[in-house]
């Protein structure tokens, strides 16, 4: 189908990094079933960068495509740099998305944030709250 | 790989005896029928008999009953338009269908209401029915109109057209259906089914795309949406579409002569097919099942999402379609679905997957065997099927 760019759909069809870390150091989910999308991130950190992510996700082929690129670009990455990915980095990675497409980035980006939060939460680690503005309602449910 | 066509609710592919049909009417039969020459009266000639041919077809006492349109959303258009009209000039304002219509209709609807009309959308139900009693307690003496789908095209379900006629009738309230999902696929009788107006669509009964009819009983006026000539008695303006009306005719035509075979033939297709989708858990069809078109198959799967499903059953060659948000292009899944009270989360897991005469019975497993792979494929991705597998969350279908 030509909605998508060929890089969305190799990232749908052959999805990078799809599963769970049981022992994950920061785990963040975003979005909401009743929108049809839910993505969750699981982070393993060692020595300040991002040694493991894997992600599951519940969407439509750009919020699985989304997911999938934005823990390739982070993975192996310290953590100063991974708190820098922005859905625009997201949706450029892969070529482009659908106007009505782009809160898949977004969504992504949220979700990664998410995980970051929660490992400096569970490990006392002090940071900037402006780093993490809260998740962007969906305009839709409200939630 | 092979391509097994499964949306033909959403169009079908234009059978051999159409195309043959339209083809004389582009390069030997071109004249105007409005011309007075013999080219253009050989046209005429033809749409005389097409327009005999699609009332017999239909049922309906007379020819001058049928109007031809530019497909089904301009027959719901009109009929609903020229009724609420008729009703205006007799002070009746109010209308009387259902939350799950097409949007042909339902916007039309909507834009009555801001014109000071009142609608009463009826409840469909868990099993996508509405009953004739419903209807006879909505209706008020300021009642102009019902107007209730023949068939559901998402989820197949067929109304008791006849009893709800019936009930208009007697109650002197205009009926109008769409039948664009039933014609050509089951029997329909203008006459036998109480019917005053009715729409159908060429292009969902292997006809051209671009031409349906608006059958108006007589003594029904209709009113324009589009002025000009005088085509159509001038009901209609615009040079008529002679190729499309000649497929049409010839598509209808077969179509309803092959219904004894082809409908027990897809109906047994079609249960093969629900019957194997049944075995996928968590999952459940739409839609009654006895009331139902021979070639619709619904269904929601619980922790998936239905874009990403037709995608890969795309990549495996079966075309289908989904009421997903992502599918309908708006924020919401299919109002269909959330009609017969699927919630939110559940109807962005729908497929529909709509046959037609040429299915086969292997065309129907490699269907099954197809969805339960992607189904499978996509939960294993889901935190929402986590979830609901380690009871954080709680299944809908059970
Ligand atoms: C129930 C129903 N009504 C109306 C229409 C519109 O018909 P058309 O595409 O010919 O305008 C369709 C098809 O999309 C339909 O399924």
């Amino acid at each position: 189908m030509a909605l998508y760019s060929e890089k969305v759909m190799d990232h749908f069809r052959n999805p990078r990094n799809v599963g769970v870390i049981e022992d994950a150091d920061g785990v963040g989910e975003v979005g909401n079933a009743k929108c049809g999308d839910i993505m969750k991130i699981y982070l393993k950190i060692k020595d300040d960068k991002i040694d493991d992510v894997k992600f599951e996700t519940f969407g439509c082929g750009s919020a699985i495509a989304s997911s999938s690129m934005a823990t390739e670009l982070i993975k192996g990455q310290p953590v100063s740099e991974a708190l820098k990915l922005t859905n625009q980095a997201v949706t450029e990675a892969l070529d482009g998305l659908p106007a009505h497409k782009l809160h898949c980035s977004v969504l992504a980006e949220e979700a990664i944030k998410a995980a970051m939060k929660d490992y400096y939460d569970r490990h006392g680690i002090a940071y900037d709250e402006s780093q993490f503005p809260a998740a962007h309602d969906c305009e839709h449910c409200g939630v | 790989m092979r391509t097994i066509y499964a949306d033909n609710a959403a169009t079908t592919r234009m059978s051999q005896t159409a195309i043959q049909a339209m083809l004389p009417y582009m390069d030997q039969i071109y004249g105007n029928p409005s011309s007075l020459h013999s080219v253009g009266q050989a046209a005429m000639e033809a749409l005389t008999d097409a327009r005999n041919r699609v009332a017999k077809a239909l049922g309906a006492a007379n020819a001058r009953e049928i109007t031809f349109t530019s497909g089904g959303s301009e027959a719901d258009n009109q009929a609903i338009r020229s009724a609420a009209l008729w009703g205006k000039r007799k002070g009746k304002t109010h209308i009387i269908s259902t939350a799950f219509e097409h949007h042909a209709v339902l916007h039309t609807l909507k834009k009555l209401e801001k014109e000071g009309f009142t609608v009463s959308y009826l409840d469909v139900h868990e099993n996508g029915l509405v009953t004739p009693e419903q209807v006879e307690a909505a209706i008020t003496p300021e009642t102009c109109l019902v107007t209730i789908m023949y068939a559901n095209n998402e989820i197949g379900t067929i109304q008791p057209i006849r009893e709800i006629g019936a009930v208009c009738r007697k109650a002197g309230v205009l009926f109008h259906t769409d039948a664009v999902q039933a014609v050509g696929h089951i029997p329909v009788n203008v006459q036998e089914d109480n019917i005053d107006l009715l729409s159908l669509s060429a292009h969902k009964f292997h006809g051209p795309k671009g031409v349906g009819v608006l059958y108006a009983k007589r003594g029904v006026i209709l009113s324009n949406l589009i002025e000009g000539g005088a085509q159509e008695r001038g009901k209609r303006a615009g040079t008529e579409n002679l190729p499309g009306i000649m497929g049409m005719t010839a598509a209808l035509e077969e179509a309803v002569a092959e219904l004894p075979e082809t409908m027990p033939k897809m109906a047994a297709l079609r249960d093969r097919l629900i019957a194997g989708l049944a075995e996928i858990p968590h999952g459940a069809v739409n839609g009654d099942l006895e009331h139902r078109l021979p070639g619709n198959v619904s269904f929601c799967f619980e922790g998936i999402e239905g874009e990403s499903l037709l995608l890969l059953l795309d990549d495996k060659g079966v075309c289908a379609s989904s009421g997903s948000a992502c599918t309908s292009g708006s924020l919401d899944p299919s109002h269909v679905l959330l009609a017969i009270g699927r919630p939110h989360e559940v109807a962005h897991g729908s497929l529909r997957l709509t046959l037609d005469r040429d299915t086969t019975e292997e065309d129907v497993d490699y269907i099954i065997r197809a969805v339960k792979d992607v189904v499978e494929q996509l939960r294993n991705m889901s935190p929402v099927w986590r979830d609901l597998m380690a009871g954080k969350r709680q299944f809908v279908i059970e």
